[in-house]
């Protein structure tokens, strides 16, 4: 029997799933849709950018919102020169972990800097919001950051 | 990527308290030969099934060989367009993505000529008539809209013959 004979077909399995926020990711989440970076001041004092429930050093509850950014500065990066379907970008771009202003934690983010010769560990880079009609509350509504002074 | 929610899409923008979290896998199925070959009989409205050459058991559809006696079944066997309604069960609780309308009924089916029992959905009857031993016959789909699917058989239906006797399908219970 050839083994043409055998059929193939291309299947997606999916599920819906909607997760619960909580307060604390509820607030980042809505301050994106705002248009606003926003973080939480740990136990000690530190601010932490996304922000978390509990204070990572201590276990202690998290206390104020603090907003930070729009810009930051590029701690380290790795650039994606053949982006997948399910990345935040059709173009080549870097992942980057960028500490905002105001904050003593880095958040991971697509750098669109127009290449990786035109990206180095230390530059300052500012948010890139989508526009906010098109807003809804989740990491994607940063589109990506950018070279401060739009070098991109 | 989170969909849009309807309240903040109207204005009213409360905080965000939920995200869409799609879980999704793509992937690529071969069923294989023997499963093929039933396939390719739903896309020409026909069951197509095969015998284990030592114990004579017709399987449909036929995962390629006897899960009793492990041997290759070569060879085809065309099952009939009616059965027998071994068991079934009526379905009454809505869920997410139902495209029946409740309460439907989900039976297996023995196809005349065959030696198992393939779940089918059974249509043109008030649910609390179904009964085991029912004669069901398979409606397809119009024949330009056939394809290698079992979305092929639309449903099942009673066809007006008397019921089977119990004896006659006690052992595919």
């Amino acid at each position: 029997m050839p083994e043409s004979e055998a059929l193939h077909a291309s299947h997606r399995l999916e599920y819906p799933y909607a997760r619960s926020v909580g307060p604390v990711i509820g607030a980042f989440l809505t301050g994106l849709r705002d248009g606003r970076l926003l973080g939480v001041r740990g136990s000690g004092g530190s601010v932490i950018v996304p922000p978390t429930e509990y204070d990572p050093d201590t276990g202690d509850d998290t206390g104020e919102v603090v907003e930070v950014g729009p810009g930051g500065v590029v701690e380290s990066w790795a650039w994606v020169p053949d982006p997948l379907p399910k990345h935040p970008s059709d173009r080549p771009f870097a992942w980057a972990l960028i500490r905002l202003d105001g904050a003593d934690t880095a958040l991971l983010h697509a750098v669109d800097s127009g290449g990786p010769d035109r990206l180095a560990t230390g530059d300052r880079v500012t948010v890139r919001f989508r526009p906010a009609a098109e807003r809804i509350g989740s990491m994607a509504d940063i589109e990506a950051f950018v070279p401060e002074g739009g070098a991109a | 990527m989170a969909d849009r929610d309807d309240t903040a899409a109207a204005g009213d923008l409360g905080p965000v308290t939920t995200l869409a979290t799609p879980i999704r896998l793509d992937f690529e199925f071969t069923p294989g030969v023997a499963q093929s070959r039933f396939l390719r009989g739903l896309e020409r409205g026909r069951f197509i099934g095969q015998r284990c050459p030592k114990c004579g058991m017709v399987y449909v559809p036929s995962r390629g060989s006897c899960p009793t006696d492990g041997v290759p079944t070569t060879e085809d066997v065309e099952l009939a367009n009616v059965g027998t309604v071994t068991t079934y069960c009526v379905v009454n609780v809505p869920f997410a993505g139902q495209s029946i309308e409740i309460p439907y009924i989900c039976a297996q089916v023995l196809l005349d000529g065959a030696n198992i029992s393939f779940m089918g959905l059974i249509q043109e009857i008030p649910a609390d008539q179904i009964r085991m031993g029912m004669r069901v016959e398979a409606v397809w789909v119009d024949p330009d809209r056939l394809t290698p699917s079992l979305a092929s058989v639309r449903y099942f239906r009673p066809n007006g013959e008397p019921d089977a006797d119990y004896e006659s399908f006690k052992e595919y219970l």
